[in-house]
C-alpha cells in the first residue's frame, strides 16, 4: 500500500480550517465511531491527540471510508441509515438506503458499491455510492454480521452469527458461490491482500478459520491461550493483515488483548495487553500503526506494528465501537 | 392442537458450494406442552400466551432451516399442547411419527414420566421443569436439560447479593411444593456463599381469586403486618414460584428493604429487555414472529431446538445416537445471546448457562460474578456440581 503525496486540501475548508490546520502534513486522521456516544472522535495520527468529535444519530458502529479519502461512510444503526459525511467539512451530505439495523459494510475496493449487512432481516443490502439507490439484496443467513471483500473485487464475504457460516457472494451475479461453516458466532472476514487467504473469526466460538477462498475450505483453526483469562473471555471479532501477509491481529474482546499472528505458519506469536472489551481494528495506511476500539474503557489503543508494543491510549466517546482511518 | 411448522423456502434458490448437501435428511423433533390446571397469575402482564414455548420453538425451526438449507437437511417440529391425562398417548403418537428428539414443557413429575415412558426410543429435552432432582438422584439417560434449576437459579441471585454485600436475608416462601423447593435452593445457595438467612416465614395461600378489583387496599394493610418485626435484614428474598404473593411485597414490606427472588429482582434464563451480546436482533426477530415479548419458556425452547439445529449441523447426521453423544461431548457448543458458549455439564445432561438478573424493565445483572471461580468452568459455580449430582453417569 503506497502512500498518496496528495497534499491535505481539506485544511483549505473553512469549516474545518480551525480543527485540522495544526495538524502536520503527513498526519492522518483516524475516525472512531462511539456506540453509547452517539458521535465521532476526530484523532490526529501524529500527536494522538482528539481534534474534535461530531454527532451523528444513535448508535454509530461500522464506519468507512472512500478511497480517496472524500466520503466517510457510517452506520447508525437505531436511525436505520447510513449517513456519509465530507471528511473536508464533517457535514452530513446525503444518507443511503440500508435496511433496518445496519451493522458493517464494506465498500468495493473501486468504492462503489457498498455491501452492507442487515442483521434483523437476514440480507445483505447493495447500495450504489453514486446514485444512493439499493440495487439488491442478496439473502444469506441468519444475522449477518461480518462483511470482507477480495481484492480484485469479485466476492463479498458475508458471516452470519446464528447460522455461523461465511456466505461468498459473486459481485456480478449476486448469487452465492460457497457456503463455509465456521465456528460459533462469526463477527468477522478479512481477506489478505493477495486475496489467498481469509480470516473468519468466530466469537463465541473462540477461533479463528483460515480459509483457502480457493477452495472454500479451512485450512486451519487459530484459538487462544492467555494465562489468567478463562478460556470463555477469549472472544475474537476485529481482523487485520499487513499488506505483506506477515502479521495478523486479532481483537480478543473481553480478554482485552489483541492477539499478533505469523501470517506465514498462522501461530499465534504473542498478546498485547490493550483496553477493555476490544472489538475493532484499524491501520493507519503506512501500517506503522495500528488502532483498536476498547468498548467498555471508553478508550483506543495504538500499537506500534513493527515493535509490537502498546504505545499509547487515547480517551474518546462512549463506547467506541468502529474505527477507520483516512487514506491520504 | 397440532400444527406442522412450515419451511422456509425463500432461501431455496441459494446455490450450495463446498458445503455440499449430503443425501437431504430429514430431523423430525417435537415440542410437547402438558398444560396442568394452572391459577391465574397476580398481574394480568403474565398472563400466559396461547403461542407460549411454540413461539420460541418456531424461531428455532426458522434458525435451524436456514442452516439446513445449506447443509441438505430437513428439520421438522411438530407442536402438541395438551392435558396431563393425554400426555403419554400424546408421546406415542409422536415417537410413531418417527420424532426423536422432543422437548418438553411439563412439571418434573411429569417431566421424568415422559423420559421413562420414551425410554431408549427418543431423547427428551426438559424445557421447562427447574427441580434439582431431575439433575440428581431422579436423572434419567435419556433426559436432557435446558431449563436452568432451581440450585443455578438460587446460586445465581446468592453469588450477586454477597457481591453487594447483602448477606442477611429474609426468606418469604409460598406453601406450594415448588416454593417450599425453591426455598430450599436458597437455603443451599446461603450456604455455599456465605450468607445468613436470619428469618423465615411462609405465606400461606388461603384460596380465592387472585385479581379483585381494588384489590390493592386489602394487599396495602396485608403485607406490612405480615412482614413486622423480622429480624434485622438486607434484603428480602421471595420463593413464590405459584405466583401467589411475591409481586405485591415491593413498597409493601414493613422494613424498606430491596425485594429479590421472586419478585424485583429476579435470577431468569430470559428477559425481554436483554440487550447484551447481539440479542437485540434476536428479540426482534421473535417479536416480529410472535407479535409479543420473548418468555423464559420461549428462549428455553428455542436454545432446546437450537442445541438439535447445532448438532445435526457440525455432525450432518439426524441419528438420535450421534447426536446425543455429540451433544454431551466437549466439542459441543451452542451461542445463545449470553456473551459465552453453551455447553452441557456431561454428568447430568444439564445445559450451563450464565443466569440474568433482571428488574421489572432492565437487566441489572449476570451471574456467575465474576469473582467466583471455578476449576473447569466459571458456570459451574452455579447449581449442582459434579461431586454434588446424585446422578449415575
Amino acid at each position: 500500500m503506497t502512500r498518496p503525496t496528495l497534499v491535505r486540501t481539506f485544511a483549505t475548508a473553512f469549516a474545518a480550517a480551525t480543527l485540522f490546520s495544526a495538524a502536520p502534513a503527513s498526519a492522518y486522521m483516524v475516525y472512531v465511531t462511539n456506540e453509547k456516544g452517539n458521535d465521532i472522535t476526530v484523532l490526529d495520527s501524529e500527536t494522538w491527540e482528539v481534534v474534535t468529535t461530531f454527532a451523528v444519530g444513535q448508535r454509530p458502529r461500522g464506519i468507512t471510508i472512500s478511497p480517496d479519502g472524500s466520503e466517510l461512510y457510517v452506520c447508525v444503526s437505531d436511525d436505520d441509515i447510513v449517513r456519509v459525511y465530507d471528511t473536508k467539512t464533517l457535514k452530513q451530505t446525503h444518507t443511503l438506503p440500508s435496511g433496518p439495523d445496519p451493522e458493517l459494510f464494506i465498500l468495493h475496493p473501486s468504492g462503489n458499491p457498498l455491501y452492507i449487512a442487515n442483521e434483523d432481516d437476514n440480507i445483505v443490502t447493495v447500495v450504489d455510492t453514486e446514485t444512493h439507490a439499493m440495487l439488491v439484496e442478496v439473502p444469506v443467513g441468519v444475522e449477518p454480521e461480518g462483511m470482507g471483500v477480495s481484492p480484485d473485487g469479485k466476492i463479498v464475504v458475508n458471516t452470519s452469527e446464528t447460522t455461523n457460516m461465511a456466505h461468498f457472494i459473486d459481485t456480478e451475479s449476486y448469487e452465492i458461490v460457497t457456503n463455509v461453516l465456521v465456528d460459533q458466532r462469526p463477527r468477522f472476514a478479512q481477506f489478505t491482500a493477495d486475496g489467498s487467504k481469509l480470516y473468519v473469526s468466530a466469537e463465541i466460538g473462540g477461533t479463528v478459520s483460515v480459509i483457502d477462498p480457493a477452495k472454500g475450505e479451512i485450512v486451519k483453526k487459530i484459538s487462544f491461550e492467555v494465562p489468567g483469562i478463562t478460556p470463555e473471555a477469549l472472544q475474537p471479532v476485529g481482523v487485520r493483515v499487513t499488506s505483506d501477509g506477515k502479521k495478523v491481529f486479532v481483537a480478543l474482546g473481553p480478554a482485552n488483548r489483541v492477539a499478533v499472528i505469523d501470517g506465514e505458519t498462522d501461530e499465534v506469536l504473542e498478546y498485547l495487553l490493550v483496553g477493555q472489551r476490544v472489538w475493532q481494528l484499524a491501520f493507519t495506511p503506512d501500517e506503522k500503526h495500528l488502532i483498536t476500539t476498547n468498548g467498555n474503557s471508553n478508550d483506543v489503543s495504538i500499537i506500534d506494528v513493527e515493535n509490537l508494543k502498546v504505545i499509547k491510549s487515547v480517551q474518546v466517546g462512549e463506547q467506541p465501537w468502529g474505527v477507520v482511518v483516512s487514506p491520504n | 392442537m397440532r400444527q406442522f411448522l412450515f419451511l422456509a423456502v425463500w432461501l431455496a434458490c441459494l446455490g450450495a458450494g463446498p458445503v455440499r448437501a449430503q443425501d437431504e435428511t430429514v430431523i423430525r423433533a417435537a415440542v410437547l406442552r402438558v398444560d396442568g390446571d394452572v391459577p391465574q397469575p397476580i398481574s394480568r402482564l403474565d398472563l400466559p400466551p396461547e403461542d407460549l414455548g411454540f413461539a420460541g420453538a418456531r424461531l428455532a425451526q426458522d434458525d435451524n432451516q436456514t442452516t439446513g438449507r445449506f447443509m441438505g437437511q430437513t428439520f421438522e417440529v411438530v407442536e402438541v399442547a395438551t392435558a396431563p391425562d393425554a400426555a403419554l398417548a400424546e408421546l406415542e403418537t409422536l415417537i410413531a411419527g418417527e420424532a426423536r428428539y422432543i422437548v418438553t414443557i411439563a412439571d418434573g413429575a411429569m417431566t421424568t414420566a415422559l423420559a421413562d415412558a420414551a425410554g431408549e426410543r427418543a431423547l427428551i429435552v426438559n424445557a421447562a421443569a427447574p427441580d434439582d432432582a431431575l439433575r440428581s438422584a431422579e436423572c434419567r439417560p435419556n433426559l436432557l436439560h435446558i431449563a436452568p434449576s432451581r440450585a443455578m437459579l438460587a446460586d445465581a441471585l446468592a453469588q450477586f447479593l454477597v457481591w453487594k454485600k447483602w448477606r442477611e436475608w429474609f426468606l418469604i416462601e409460598g406453601s406450594h411444593p415448588g416454593d417450599a423447593a425453591m426455598a430450599e435452593a436458597y437455603r443451599r445457595a446461603a450456604k455455599k456463599f456465605g450468607a445468613k438467612i436470619v428469618e423465615e416465614r411462609v405465606f400461606e395461600d388461603t384460596g380465592g381469586a387472585r385479581r379483585t378489583d381494588s384489590g390493592h387496599v386489602q394487599v396495602q394493610k396485608q403485607i406490612p403486618v405480615f412482614t413486622q418485626r423480622a429480624e434485622g435484614h438486607d434484603v428480602v428474598v421471595a420463593a413464590d414460584e405459584a405466583d401467589i404473593f411475591a409481586a405485591y411485597l415491593p413498597f409493601h414490606t414493613w422494613d424498606p428493604r430491596p425485594v429479590t427472588g421472586s419478585a424485583g429482582l429476579r435470577p431468569t434464563s430470559w428477559h425481554p429487555a436483554q440487550e447484551a451480546w447481539g440479542a437485540t436482533q434476536f428479540q426482534r426477530r421473535f417479536e416480529r414472529k410472535a407479535g409479543r415479548l420473548m418468555r423464559p419458556i420461549d428462549y428455553q425452547a428455542w436454545a432446546a431446538l437450537r442445541v438439535l439445529g447445532e448438532a445435526a449441523t457440525r455432525t450432518n447426521s439426524a441419528d438420535p445416537q450421534v447426536l446425543k453423544e455429540f451433544i454431551l461431548s466437549p466439542e459441543f457448543e451452542l451461542a445463545a445471546f449470553k456473551g459465552q458458549k453453551l455447553t452441557f455439564r456431561a454428568w447430568n445432561r444439564q445445559l450451563r448457562q450464565p443466569i440474568i438478573l433482571a428488574a421489572d424493565k432492565v437487566l441489572v445483572s449476570v451471574s456467575p460474578q465474576a469473582e467466583y471461580l471455578h476449576r473447569v468452568s466459571q458456570l459451574d459455580t452455579l447449581g449442582l456440581d459434579e461431586p454434588e449430582s446424585a446422578c449415575p453417569q
